[in-house]
Formats: C-alpha cells, sequence, structure tokens
C-alpha cells in the first residue's frame, strides 16, 4: 500500500492528539490543579493570542515565506492602542481594538511590499522590518510603560471581558479559526494560497496573481498581529517596548508543529490548531509541574527542530517508494 | 478541406543558428488520432510549442477548422480548444485532484465565491469515470503515480473543453499495464470525438492507437502515411534516411588496452545492470532515446549520484566514487549536458571557469596563482581555437561552441584519463561541431578513453568507434561502428513491445 | 594555427574602478565623520579613530564570516544565540574552577561546535533552507544558555581579562589589533585562495561548482565552523569589556551583522562581493552609532536606522544585480534564452 502525505498527515495529528493528550495527563498527575475549569481558562486565554497569530503565519509559511516581524508588530499596535487609551479615557475598546489592527496592517503591507514587489528575501525583509517597528515602539512611547492605572476598563476588558462566561480573547480566536478554515477551504483565494505555495512557477502560468497573494498574505498576518497586540496589552494591562519580544518564534513553533511545512504548500487548520494547543501548554503549563520557565526557549527549538526533521525523513522515505515502482 | 480540424503549412521557426522547423506541414482530422514520430532533434517538440502559443511561427499558416488563425500565446491556443499532457506533469503536488484539474480555469468553469466542493468532486469523479479512472478526486495529486497523474491531466483536458489534444511521449515513463490503460483512455477519447496528436518513439504505441503517421526529420516534413500502409522499416528509413553530407574527421587512431570498465551498474529506478568498457584512444559512443538513461549512467560514473549496485574500474582499479571532486582526483572528466547550468558559472571570467575543477594545480597550500591560471587558460584556450577577446571575458559573452570548448579546456587543465562528453555538440552551430570533433580526434590520439553520449546519428557513426545503445535503462546491444547502420541503432534503440 | 592571440593582461580603466560600491561607502564614512565632527569639537584626533572601534569591534568579528555565509547564498541568524551560549559555558565552567585560560578555550570550543551543528544539519538535510535550520538553532542555543544561567549573571573574571576588551598596546587597543589580523585572514581566504574561489564560485552556481568538483558539503562545513568559531571571540571581547556575562547578551546581533555585510555591498543572491565593503560598513555603522551617542539618541534609534539601512541596501543591490532570481551578465540575457531554445532536449 502506497503511503501518502494524506495519511501521514492524518496522522500526524493523531500523533498529536495524543501527545497532548498524554502531556495533559503527566501535568494532571504532577499537580491536581491543571484540570480545573479555572486553569483550562487560563491556559486558554494565554493560548488564544498565539492561536489568532499562528493562522498568520500559516498563511505565509504556506507561500515558502516566513515573517520575524510578528513580535515588534504586537508591541507597535499595541503601544499606540495604549497610548490613545491613555490620553483619550473614554475611547470606546471597539475603536482600540480597529486602530490596533490598523496599525498591523499597515506593517503587514510593508512587509508585502518588500517580498511580493521587490523581491527582497522573506528572512531579511522581516528581520530589517522587525528592528525598525520595534525601535519606533520605542521611539512613540518615549521609553516611558504604559501601565494598568493608564488604562480604561473598558480597554483592559477587551482581554479580562467575558461573553457568556468565555474570556473575550478565547472567542476572538475561536472566530478567527473558524473564518480562517472558511477561508481557506472553502474559498478561491484561500486555495490560491496553496496553489502559491506548491509550485510558484506552474501558479504564474495557471493566471493566479501570485504576487497579491504574496502581498496579501503577509498584510493579513500584519492584521492579525495588531489583534494579538491588543489583546496582550489588555491582558498584561500593560505596554512596553520590549512587549512580546521573541514572541514571533514561538508563533513559528506552533505552525510548524501543527504540520504547515515549511517548504510550502501544505498545511491544514486541524493541524495548526492542535500544534498552538500543545505549544500552549508547553509555553503555559511546565511551571505547574516545577519545570523553570527557563526551559521554555530550548524546547521550543527543539519542537521546531525536530518537526522540519521529521517532515523531511517522511518526504524521502516517499520519494524512495516512488523509485521502486518504476519498471526499470 | 471540413475533415480537417488543424492545419498547419509552410511552417518556418529559426533561432539564431538552428533552424527548428523548415518549411514543414502537418495536418489532423476530425476525431483522428495523428502518430507524430521522427528522431531526437527533428522539430517535433517544435512545432507543438507552435500549435500551443508558446512560439510563433515565422512563416506558415495554421488553419483551425478551414479558418486561418493567430496564436499568440497559450492562451489563445487554449481558447481554441487546444490542451497539451507532456511526460512531465506540472501540477500541484499539495492539492487534490479536482483541484489541479479545475485551478485556473476560472474562466471557463465559473468560480463562485464560496467553492462547493461537493459539486466539484462530483464533477471531477464524472470526468474521471469518463476515462475510467477508478482513483478519489479528493486524492492528493503528490500521491498518484505518474500514469494516474496523466489522467488528471487529460480530465484538465476534457474540463476546459478540448478538441485537440496533444501527447507528447505519454507512454515514457509507464509500465505495461499502465500503457495499456493509457492507450484506451486515448480511444474513448477518440471516440467521443476528441482529435488527438500522438508523439511516440514506440512503434507499439503508433500501430495500436493511430490511424496516420507524420514523420520529421531534421527540421522538415517527410510524409504521411496510413498507418494500415506503412511498413515499418518504410517509417525507421524515413526517420533516418539521410545523406551523410556533414564531413566526420574521424581519424584512424591506434587503439590501446582496455582503460574504463563499468560492470552490472544499476540505480533503482533509473538503470539497471549497465555493463560495458572503453579503450585507449578509442571514442565510444552512448545513444538511446530520451529517457534511456544515458546521462544518468554518466552521472553515476562522474559521482553525482551513486549506483546502488555495479562496479567502475579505471585501469584495473575499482573506484569508489563518492563525489565529482573523487572522479576528478581519479582521471575521469565529464563534459554535461547543460552547459549553461553545470558546465559553467557564467558570470565568471573564462580563467576562472577553466581552474575550478584543477585549482590544487594552481595554488601552493591554497594560494592561487593568478598569472599562472591565465597564462595556461591562454594556453588552452588558443589551442582550441576559442573566440575570445582576453580570458577576462565573462563566460556569458561566448558562443555556444566556444562555451563548449572552454568546458573542453577546464577537463584538459587536469590530467584526466577518461573524458565523458555529453551531448558535446549540441546547441553548437556547424563550424564548431567541426571543431569540436577534430578536438575529440586530438584526445583519442593522446590516449584518452572517450565516451560520448549523443542523440544524432551522423555524429555517432562518424565519430565513434564502438557504440553502446541503451533502451530503458538497459544497454540494449553494443555494437561496432563500422558495421552498424542507422536503422539497426534506432531498432535497437526503440521499445518494440511495451516492456513488461 | 591560431587566429587571434588571447589577451592575458587586465584592461585598466579609471572609470570601472571608481564606479564600484565601495568607493560609495568611502564616501558615505567620510560623511559620517564630518557630520559627528559638527557635534564634538577634537573629533579628528588619534584617539578617536583608535578608541571609539572598541566599542563595536566585538559583533565585528561575525562580520568576516558572515561575509562567506552570504556570498555562499545562505544566511545565518543563530549568530547572537551562539555567541551568548559560548560566552555563558565559559563563565560558568570558570566559577566551577576551572582555570581562565581552559574556559577561554572551551568557549571558543563550544562556539564551534555550535557552528560545527548548523554545518551537519545544513549538508546532511540539503532539503532544509539555511534559514529554518539557523533559526531553529538560534532558539535552541540561547535556549540552552538559559537553561544554565536562568537569568543570572556570570563574571567575576581575572582582573587581566578585562584588558582584552579594554587594553591597548600603546595606543592601540587589543581589540583592533586581533580584529585587523582576523580580517586580514578572512580577506586573504576569501580572495586569494582555492577555498574562497570555491565559496564564489558556489554562490554563483551551486550545480555547476558541484559538477566541477568542488566539494560543496565541505566548505559549507568549514564557512560553519569559523562562523561559530568568530561567534566564539566575539563573546570573548564582549564578556572581558562587560565583566560579566547573562544568556540574554548579544541579543539582535544577527541583524547588526547581516545588515553590515549586505551594506558592504554583498547582494543575498550570493556570488558577488568583496571583503572591503563589510569592513567599511563596520565603520560607518559603528561611528554612527558613536555620533548617535554624542546627542544622545538612544540605542533604540539605531535599530531603526540598521532595520533601514538593511532594507536599503539590499534594495538597491536587488535592482543592480536581479534579487534572488539569479541573472548572468545584463545583456547576454536574450543570447542565452535564444541558445536554451536551441539547445532543446525534445525537440
Amino acid at each position: 500500500m502506497r503511503r501518502s502525505a494524506s495519511f501521514t498527515e492524518s496522522f500526524r495529528e493523531l500523533g498529536l492528539l495524543v501527545f497532548i493528550v498524554i502531556i495533559c495527563a503527566i501535568f494532571q498527575i504532577r499537580n491536581h490543579n491543571f484540570l480545573t475549569l479555572e486553569n483550562i481558562d487560563d491556559l486558554l486565554t494565554n493560548t488564544a493570542i498565539l492561536s489568532i497569530m499562528s493562522v498568520g503565519m500559516m498563511m505565509v509559511i504556506l507561500t515558502r515565506g516566513i515573517d520575524l516581524s510578528v513580535g515588534s508588530t504586537v508591541a507597535i499596535a499595541g503601544m499606540v492602542s495604549a497610548l490613545t487609551v491613555q490620553f483619550f479615557r473614554g475611547i470606546s475598546p471597539v475603536v482600540s481594538v480597529l486602530e490596533s489592527v490598523a496599525v498591523g496592517t499597515v506593517v503587514g503591507i510593508l512587509n508585502g511590499l518588500l517580498v511580493a514587489r521587490f523581491n527582497v528575501l522573506p528572512i531579511i525583509a522581516t528581520l530589517g522590518t522587525m528592528n525598525v517597528i520595534r525601535g519606533l515602539t520605542y521611539v512613540i512611547s518615549g521609553g516611558a510603560w504604559v501601565s494598568s492605572y493608564q488604562m480604561s476598563s473598558g480597554f483592559k476588558g477587551i482581554a479580562t471581558g467575558e461573553l457568556l462566561g468565555v474570556s473575550n480573547p478565547i472567542i476572538m480566536a475561536v472566530v478567527i479559526n473558524v473564518a480562517f478554515f472558511y477561508f481557506i477551504n472553502h474559498m478561491r483565494t484561500g486555495r490560491q494560497i496553496y496553489a502559491v505555495g506548491s509550485n510558484p512557477e506552474a501558479a504564474d502560468i495557471s493566471g493566479i496573481p501570485r504576487r497579491r497573494i504574496i502581498w496579501l498574505v503577509y498584510t493579513l498576518m500584519g492584521a492579525l498581529s495588531g489583534l494579538g497586540g491588543v489583546i496582550w496589552v489588555a491582558k498584561f494591562a500593560s505596554a512596553q517596548s520590549d512587549t512580546a519580544t521573541g514572541f514571533e518564534l514561538s508563533v513559528i513553533a506552533a505552525t510548524v508543529l501543527g504540520g504547515v511545512s515549511i517548504a510550502g504548500g501544505s498545511g491544514k487548520v486541524s493541524g495548526l490548531i492542535l500544534g498552538t494547543i500543545l505549544l500552549g501548554i508547553l509555553n503555559n503549563a511546565l511551571p505547574l509541574i516545577n519545570v523553570s520557565p527557563f526551559w521554555q526557549q530550548a524546547i521550543q527549538g527543539v519542537v521546531i527542530l525536530a518537526a522540519v526533521l521529521t517532515n523531511v525523513l517522511v518526504k524521502r522515505n516517499n520519494q524512495r517508494f516512488a523509485l521502486r515502482r518504476r519498471a526499470i | 478541406m471540413a475533415d480537417r480540424i488543424l492545419e498547419l503549412t509552410h511552417i518556418t521557426k529559426t533561432f539564431p543558428g538552428v533552424k527548428a522547423l523548415n518549411d514543414v506541414h502537418f495536418d489532423l482530422k476530425h476525431g483522428e488520432i495523428h502518430a507524430l514520430i521522427g528522431e531526437n532533434g527533428a522539430g517535433k517538440s517544435t512545432l507543438i510549442k507552435v500549435i500551443t502559443g508558446v512560439y510563433q511561427p515565422d512563416s506558415g499558416q495554421i488553419l483551425f477548422e478551414g479558418t486561418p488563425v493567430e496564436i499568440h500565446s497559450t492562451a489563445d491556443s487554449q481558447r481554441l480548444g487546444i490542451a497539451a499532457i507532456y511526460q512531465h506533469v506540472t501540477c500541484y503536488p499539495d492539492l487534490s485532484v479536482t483541484e489541479n484539474i479545475f485551478i485556473g480555469h476560472e474562466k471557463i468553469q465559473p468560480f463562485t465565491r464560496k467553492i462547493d466542493w461537493r459539486d466539484l468532486h462530483e464533477r471531477a469523479g464524472q470526468l474521471l469515470a469518463q476515462l475510467d479512472a477508478d482513483f478519489d478526486p479528493r486524492a492528493l495529486m503528490g500521491n498518484l503515480s505518474v500514469a494516474q497523474q496523466q489522467i488528471v491531466e487529460i480530465a484538465k483536458a476534457l474540463s476546459a473543453n478540448a478538441r485537440i489534444i496533444i501527447m507528447d511521449e505519454p507512454t515514457a515513463p509507464l509500465t505495461a499495464r499502465e500503457s495499456e490503460d493509457l492507450y484506451k483512455t486515448t480511444e474513448s477519447l477518440r471516440d467521443k470525438g476528441v482529435s488527438i496528436i500522438f508523439i511516440s518513439h514506440r512503434m507499439e504505441d503508433m500501430y495500436r492507437l493511430a490511424s496516420r503517421v507524420t514523420v520529421f526529420r531534421d527540421a522538415r516534413y517527410v510524409g504521411t502515411w496510413n498507418l494500415n500502409e506503412a511498413k515499418r522499416e518504410d517509417l525507421i528509413m524515413a526517420m533516418v534516411g539521410r545523406e551523410i553530407t556533414q564531413f566526420f574527421p574521424k581519424r584512424k587512431v591506434a587503439i590501446g588496452e582496455e582503460v574504463f570498465r563499468v560492470e552490472g551498474l544499476s540505480r533503482t529506478g533509473f538503470f539497471k545492470d549497465v555493463s560495458f568498457s572503453v579503450r585507449k584512444g578509442e571514442i565510444l559512443a552512448m545513444t538511446g532515446l530520451i529517457g534511456a538513461g544515458r546521462t544518468e549512467v554518466c552521472e553515476a560514473i562522474y559521482g553525482v549520484t551513486h549506483p546502488d549496485k555495479g562496479h567502475v574500474i579505471l585501469e584495473g582499479q575499482e573506484l569508489h566514487i563518492g563525489n565529482p571532486a573523487q572522479a576528478i582526483e581519479k582521471g575521469i572528466g565529464y563534459l554535461p549536458e547543460d552547459r549553461l547550468r553545470q558546465g559553467l558559472v557564467l558570470e565568471w571570467e573564462l580563467s576562472k571557469n577553466v581552474t575550478l575543477p584543477t585549482l590544487r594545480k594552481f595554488a601552493t597550500l591554497g594560494w592561487l596563482h593568478p598569472r599562472k591560471e591565465n597564462a595556461v587558460t591562454k594556453e588552452l584556450a588558443e589551442k582550441l581555437e576559442v573566440r575570445a577577446g582576453s580570458v577576462f571575458d565573462l563566460a556569458a559573452t561566448l558562443s555556444g561552441g566556444n562555451q563548449q570548448k572552454i568546458i573542453v579546456a577546464k577537463l584538459l587543465a587536469g590530467t584526466m584519463k577518461v573524458i565523458i562528453l555529453d551531448e558535446p555538440t549540441k546547441g553548437v552551430d556547424v563550424g564548431a561541431k567541426t571543431a569540436i570533433f577534430n578536438i575529440m580526434n586530438d584526445l583519442a590520439e593522446m590516449g584518452y578513453g572517450i565516451i560520448m553520449v549523443s542523440s544524432e546519428m551522423p555524429e555517432v557513426l562518424g565519430m565513434s568507434d564502438r557504440i553502446v545503445v541503451m533502451r530503458d535503462g538497459r544497454v540494449a546491444t553494443i555494437l561496432e561502428t563500422a558495421t552498424a547502420s542507422q536503422e539497426q541503432i534506432l531498432r535497437a534503440a526503440m521499445p518494440e513491445t511495451v516492456h513488461a | 594555427m591560431v587566429e587571434r592571440s588571447i589577451r592575458v593582461e587586465r584592461l585598466w580603466s579609471w572609470r570601472t574602478f571608481f564606479l564600484q560600491w565601495e568607493w560609495l561607502l568611502v564616501l558615505i564614512f567620510i560623511a559620517v565623520n564630518i557630520v559627528n565632527s559638527t557635534l564634538s569639537p577634537y573629533y579628528f584626533t588619534a584617539d578617536t579613530f583608535l578608541q571609539t572601534p572598541m566599542t563595536f569591534l566585538d559583533m565585528s568579528f561575525l562580520v568576516l564570516p558572515m561575509t562567506m555565509v552570504i556570498i555562499l547564498g545562505n544566511i545565518d541568524i543563530s549568530v547572537g544565540s551562539t555567541v551568548a551560549l559560548s560566552a555563558v559555558v565559559m563563565a560558568v565552567a570558570y566559577n566551577a574552577g576551572l582555570p581562565m585560560v581552559l574556559s577561554i578555550v572551551l568557549c571558543l570550543l563550544v562556539a564551534s561546535a555550535c557552528g560545527l551543528v548548523n554545518g551537519l544539519l545544513m549538508t546532511r538535510f540539503k532539503e532544509l533552507s539555511s534559514v529554518i535550520v539557523t533559526l531553529a538553532t538560534m532558539i535552541i542555543y540561547r535556549g540552552i544558555a538559559y537553561v544554565i544561567l536562568q537569568d543570572q549573571a556570570a563574571g567575576k573574571f581575572p582582573k587581566w581579562y578585562s584588558a582584552l576588551g579594554w587594553g591597548s598596546v600603546g595606543k592601540v587597543p587589543i581589540i583592533l589589533i586581533v580584529f585587523a589580523i582576523c580580517a586580514v585572514v578572512f580577506g586573504l581566504l576569501l580572495h586569494k585562495t582555492s577555498f574562497g574561489r570555491k565559496i564564489y564560485g558556489m554562490g554563483s552556481n551551486l550545480t555547476a561548482s558541484r559538477y566541477s568538483g568542488v566539494n560543496t558539503d565541505s566548505i559549507i562545513m568549514i564557512v560553519s565552523v569559523l562562523t561559530g568559531l568568530m561567534a566564539g571571540f566575539t563573546a570573548l571581547f564582549l564578556s572581558s569589556r562587560m565583566g560579566s556575562t547573562r544568556p540574554n547578551v548579544a541579543q539582535g546581533y544577527e541583524l547588526s551583522v547581516i545588515a553590515m555585510v549586505v551594506l558592504g555591498g554583498v547582494s543575498t543572491s550570493g556570488g558577488k562581493g568583496r571583503i572591503a565593503g563589510p569592513l567599511l560598513a563596520i565603520f560607518i555603522i559603528g561611528f554612527l552609532n558613536y555620533g548617535l551617542g554624542l546627542v544622545n539618541v538612544q540605542a533604540q534609534v539605531l535599530l531603526i536606522i540598521v532595520g533601514l539601512l538593511l532594507i536599503l541596501s539590499v534594495l538597491v543591490l536587488n535592482v543592480r544585480f536581479g534579487g534572488r532570481y539569479k541573472r548572468s551578465v545584463p545583456g547576454t540575457a536574450k543570447k542565452l534564452a535564444a541558445q536554451e531554445h536551441s539547445s532543446e532536449t525534445t525537440p
């Protein structure tokens, strides 16, 4: 029986699910407070930002790109909306959210311009913008923080508020994931994103607007980072110029763990969600079992490496299989 | 006239230095399967590219359903209902069959904003069913076998309401059973009223499927026959029959003892059980059809790839070559098939190119001596009569023939024992060809063993001492050039029966 | 019979000589210094030009191998993490009792090992781009540093150690001397040896280089180890100047280093550039930073400037060299297209 890529993908998702179950079991045994409603809610709220942004990162990676600037985008978008609230306390939280998303979108448009229009390598373009944006965050904040008492309760409620007992960030993450699922599976532009990553040359010939699609995915990534930004500063009730430093690595880790191939063209939303949850658990729950948070980064790195190496080895195996089928 | 769906008359297409099509004709009747055959380089691919709009002819006329048309782009040709299926399928391997069929055809199958998957899969399934295919349209394209991918390509053509389908060597990568399935599919297409141009080297394909066959040779139209009247020998004669007007300056060279041998060389999926030997001063030609495995064997010998089984023996000693650096060190040189991508660093000047494989000779403990590099390059370039102003000319500025000479200079800069030349005169004009043949003679006289991979029959017969004919990854036969004929070679190279 | 003799002497033209990227950098460097001199009296003294480099030369060791990496057509964003890890290991080992000299050796060994791992991953798994490999190792190396040292600082180095980063021989800082030696070595390696020639070859045309007998795997391994080793040097000088080390040192170094290399005229498409450019870029950015310090501009603003410089340089180089879609000598594109048509395999 020929081992198929979709079989491997389902296998992978199953593996992730099993892993999540096992890890939850281990955590629960070590700390009975793990699987409490309160803790789960806390865990999911913390993972919500990661989930929202991994949606964007998935689209970028699908097109064979990468975006290192998302952490900085979170910082600047969050800072702008926090500063606005600081000076215009009566402002509606909805406006704050829109403002933050807008700032993120601008960054995304810039990234898209560099990559799609000017053919700059994504790693270089986003490495540059990552630092420019981070510097700008510092400049517009004057090096000062915006802290909790400077924020309106409405603003903070963006992250702490609840709807029907479920915290806002979780709701937003769910909505975005559902919308994304619909977009990437049932809409033409969404499918074209897969095509661009699967075979860019064929996409050009088929008349798919490759450059426009690439620009789009970076713009969407920026917008989602903007949303992540306002949730972040609302949740932690603090906007600093070093907010979310290094967060881009977590986002990439979650996406890659979820089975999105770094070579582009393949990846499923179900895998993405599982990968994000798993990484969220790893990031948030380690202190509960007395693992020092200082292991977090190393674990993330190992996760990424293991995920990409697994992909490579599986692909090699499939190729060997295919060659044996040939008559020669 | 009305029964011809497509007619091309007096088509000529020239590229700088090469005439790809010389006043050729071709016509296709409604609902017929028409085979187009000829050797490598005869002009078949170019004709197809003209029909599909990739190239525009320099002169001539194209009639579609009796009306003159101009095909300026692939979109034009698609609009007429012309589709082409090639050996190597370009597709989206990570997407499903259904998507591969319908993506890019939005103009014809209008996509609404929301994709109705069930409807699409169903339509895809219907198309596949028409072609007697039994696989699930939801399968990922990358998981399918080549045969199945071809079916998807045909389904794609059908979905675009293709009236003419061109199949370019479709059976080349297929097994016997898969080829049989393809025959059935092709016949059912014809029964539906699709007109088909079928390019193939396999006589069996032709006799089984086609009603007429057209032969091209050396960019010219030779003739068209009804297949129930044509005899195999006549067709072969038509494909190769030419006066060898080119002068091949083959000299009598003293041939020494064996210098190089391969035994039982195999690489799964590429070639099997290849054995031959070369002697000092001998020119051994390796010929066969595209896909026969010649270049693959050479690359395995040279260390670019690794054989799974077999032995490589140089001057009596068995070699285990892991990479080209080792091959060069042992004395095996290789002139690659793709001159521009594999043979030269185009942005570099000549001297840097020439010395790259043998840098050790031009450096002490790693420290380079550019003056020595330049001097040696000048010497070799002048000996080979390269047309260049200075050793600092960039390789990209040289003509094809001169570029080839520079690659030969690369090989000569070191001490070689065996030299493999892969299509040495491809894309080289007549004048430079003769020069390269003279160089080969000089090399033979100097005692090198030479393996020449070539698809050009006159060249093979004119320059070699012995000929290895490959077919489907195996050595079909080894002939002595003095007693060999073109027909013999071609017959050995072409699969008589679809292999089991 | 020779029709025409082939010239072996290079033709010299003042125009082509001065139309090079490096001269533009010289102009920029002069401009930066002129601006700086308006901000501070007594600017043009030997002291200024000898002492200031001490502040930015620690990072500059990385520019040397990174130039090779980018000429190869690759990238390495793990260098900052390698610096951190090797510095942390050294500090912890010393504080655990290992003699300082051995700790220094250990630092260099760890750093080289980090480079070695990068090289192994890239050569054994060629399907993976250098982007994803060095992204993963960037996280892992620094992660290990955090595991070892958490958020503590380690240091308390012997008195003589600070002389490494702060000391001078006469008026010339030690770090400048060491850097100059390394720069000369790398320059010679890149421009005068077969090793360097192969690097350029691989960057211009990897396939042709492989077919021409270049052992591409070993070149990548050597360059990776050299990168690691230079990261070790950076770690030594940085920790010497800081007096201690933490796991978060050298954060953001990869940006500055890559920016310096690209500003130096080394195109990311590979195969082009010279050592002189990045060397000039180091001093441009270093003195620019110094000048910003004179007017009390924050370090974060420098981030913006360096980021912008990186992007601008890449844009300009892309326009000149065709970006990541490598093009041959301009003007011969048409000729090549025609050749490709006439040399089809399936006519």
